[in-house]
């Protein structure tokens, strides 16, 4: 599904290398997991998938069942498939949660070359995928995740992921600010679009996320590499040790 | 400025209104009207048109609203019929500033006395009389506004309209531009009796050059909603003064839409004179290409106890377009409790495009809460990609931006389905013009 090769990215700004050769390959119906320290370069991945302003790709590769993504505007991409659950949602006064959904469905439709769907079929689907994430008719109402809290935000992240039903989903330290039961939502709304044919890249600093999102393949990010892969007692190992060992033994 | 300067400066308006003058004639008339219209005219003569010196024309320049002749305007057609033709409405239509009886309703509703402002004139005794030009008059001072009393001096048509009761349906003013090089004068008189109310709405670019005011009596008690759309003309120029008084207890609220038309100057006057009173002024601006000029010029007067006003006015603004906003709040001395708030934004979608701003307040009270602010800015940068992420192309994601921005004026429409209405047809507007 997603092919990344030997990808170095440095910040435009600031001339700095942030990925220095990343190599990663997240097959259809998998979960991958990224763990690694602040600063490895863990988000910078997620903002470069999904086509954001400020790096430059200096080399290698990126691909989505085998379309170059590089070459593509971040609404190119999102129409392709990917979609980034981020880290800090933007709020957007003035525009209604529920016209930003029915914008972005529909355009993704229209790139695909489908009908848009109708106000009617939208809110159906609307009020189906909030049920089970525990989003009120209110939070549909107000202005995207203006005065929504931090849980409110991330569950916001995933009602729009199982809205637009995208083939490779990156979620990017979604855990971080949530208490465990938001925790739990959030996680059971990811396992609900589990399936054959989507893939996920779950980017987090810390195992708890990953107990209830149970990842098929961990892999640990230093220094913008991919320094270590393995199953998921590799985020039990984290959490037991800490990042110290793991990075001592492949230094 | 030296005193040289300045005779000589009189001198060259003097010149210039004459010149104005002589290319215009009076329209017939006895009684109160000839009365009233030689007073303007006198007014006009003494203060002389605007000119680029004058301090509240130093961000627009005037020439092309004084001058004899009106610029050509090509004629539009959006393919689309004008706003609010589905509503129940009482429907008058003119083209080119004259009012055309047989594709107008008939002008009876009840709770309203509606007449045409030539039929009014003609009459020897009629309320009118108290309205016609006596606000435009007050609110010459202390800024003065010739356009305006030009216009007092010259409509050529109009109508006046008496609310006394509560009428079930809107009264709908349609303008229509049907030839190039129309001039058109419109002075429309309102008086909202006591404990009545009435929603004015006025849609269409009216000429190619179109002076137009409208003075607006609120008695104590009484309510006048106002909506207005200036058409979509790229060439149409247009000059409007808005004179509004209110008693106590009585609301006021106005806004105005203005997308497109190369010169437009929104003059709004109100003077709060009862206690109570509440007055909302506000306006949604997009202005496209480096000939589009908008200007808000508001003056609102706190002469009562514990009033409230608010003016609020956004800007869209690209390829060089500029927006004026010249805004202030008096609070006159014994205006205590006065509650006066001012915002004036403008979204400058590229380098080119300015936005000149001049808020003022000046309060003689001392125990008042007023505010004013105003701002520039581009888009947000980080909203366009969050949308941009979610698969919404970049035009889209600007136009959602773009109509988020103006989300808190047009939020001051009283009526849900007008406000609805408004925002439906500038979003389909603005994904026209991108398409």
């Amino acid at each position: 599904m997603l092919q990344i090769n030997n990808l170095h990215v440095k910040l435009e700004e600031e001339d700095k290398q942030i990925l220095k050769g990343v190599d990663l390959t997240v097959e259809a119906g998998k979960v991958h997991a990224i763990m690694g320290p602040n600063g490895s370069g863990k988000s910078t991945l997620s903002y470069v998938l999904s086509g954001r302003e400020g790096y430059e790709v200096t080399d290698g590769s990126v691909s989505l069942e085998g379309e170059d993504v590089l070459e593509l505007e971040p609404e190119e991409r999102a129409a392709l498939g990917i979609f980034l659950a981020f880290q800090y949602p933007i709020e957007i006064p003035g525009v209604g949660n529920m016209t930003f959904l029915r914008t972005a469905l529909n355009a993704q439709r229209k790139a695909k070359g489908q009908e848009e769907m109708s106000a009617a079929d939208f809110l159906k689907l609307i009020r189906e995928k909030a049920k089970d994430l525990k989003i009120d008719a209110d939070m549909l109402k107000r202005p995207v995740n203006v005065g929504f809290s931090g849980g409110e935000k991330k569950r916001n992240e995933i009602l729009q992921m199982a809205v637009l039903e995208p083939k490779m989903c990156i979620l990017d330290e979604t855990d971080s600010g949530l208490d465990v039961d938001a925790m739990k939502l959030v996680a059971d709304g990811v396992n609900a679009l589990r399936s054959e044919g989507r893939g996920f890249l779950v980017i987090t600093h810390y195992q708890r996320l990953l107990d209830h999102i149970v990842p098929d393949v961990v892999h640990i990010m230093a220094d913008g590499r991919i320094v270590k892969t393995g199953g998921p007692e590799l985020a039990l190992e984290v959490e037991k040790n800490g990042y110290g060992d793991i990075l001592a033994e492949v230094a | 400025m030296p005193a040289v300067a300045k005779q000589k400066l009189a001198e060259l308006k003097r010149d210039a209104t004459e010149d104005r003058l002589a290319a215009m004639s009076l329209p017939e008339g006895a009684g109160w009207a000839a009365e009233a219209r030689g007073a303007a005219l006198a007014r006009v003569r003494e203060m002389g048109l605007p000119h680029p010196r004058d301090e509240y024309w130093k961000f627009t320049r005037p020439e092309t609203l004084t001058r004899a002749e009106a610029p050509k305007a090509a004629l539009f057609d959006g393919g689309e019929p004008h706003l609010f033709h589905e509503r129940d409405r009482l429907h008058l239509v003119f083209r080119d500033g004259v009012l055309d009886m047989t594709a107008s309703d008939a002008l009876t509703l009840d709770g309203i006395e509606i007449e045409r402002l030539s039929d009014a004139m003609a009459k020897d005794i009629h309320w009118a009389r108290d309205v016609y030009g006596v606000l435009e008059t007050n609110g010459q001072n202390p800024v003065q506004r010739p356009l305006a009393a030009l216009n007092t001096a010259y409509a050529s048509d109009g109508v006046v309209i008496r609310v006394t009761g509560k009428p079930a349906k809107p009264v709908c003013l349609t303008y229509l531009h049907e030839s190039e090089d129309s001039d058109a004068i419109l002075h429309h008189v309102v008086r909202v009796e006591e404990g009545a109310e009435m929603t004015l709405l006025e849609t269409g670019p009216a000429a190619a050059r179109f002076n137009k005011v409208m003075e607006v009596d609120v008695a104590d008690n009484a309510t006048f909603h106002h909506v207005r759309a200036q058409g979509r003309d790229h060439e149409r120029r247009a000059v409007t003064g808005t004179f509004a008084r209110l008693g106590s207890e009585s609301t006021f609220k106005s806004f105005t839409m203005t997308v497109n038309g190369v010169l437009t100057r929104n003059e709004c006057v109100i003077e709060l004179t009862g206690d109570d009173a509440v007055a909302h002024v506000a306006g949604a601006c997009v202005g496209d290409g480096d000939d589009f000029h908008h200007d808000d010029t508001v003056f609102v007067t706190h002469d009562a106890v514990n009033c409230e006003s608010r003016q609020v006015f956004k800007k869209v603004l690209r390829n060089g377009a500029t927006g004026v906003f010249q805004g202030k709040i008096l609070v006159k001395e014994g205006a205590q409790k006065t509650d006066g708030y001012q915002i004036s934004q403008s979204l400058l979608l590229d380098d080119d495009s300015q936005f000149l701003a001049k808020p003022e307040l000046e309060i003689y009270a001392d125990d008042v809460a007023c505010s004013h602010g105003s701002t520039s800015g581009a888009i947000d940068e980080t909203a366009l990609f969050y949308l941009r992420s979610r698969g919404v192309p970049t035009a889209q994601a600007t136009d959602l931006l773009v109509l988020a921005f103006l989300a808190e004026a047009l939020e001051e429409i009283e009526d849900e389905s007008i406000a609805e209405e408004m925002v439906e047809r500038l979003s389909g507007w603005l994904e026209r013009r991108a398409a």
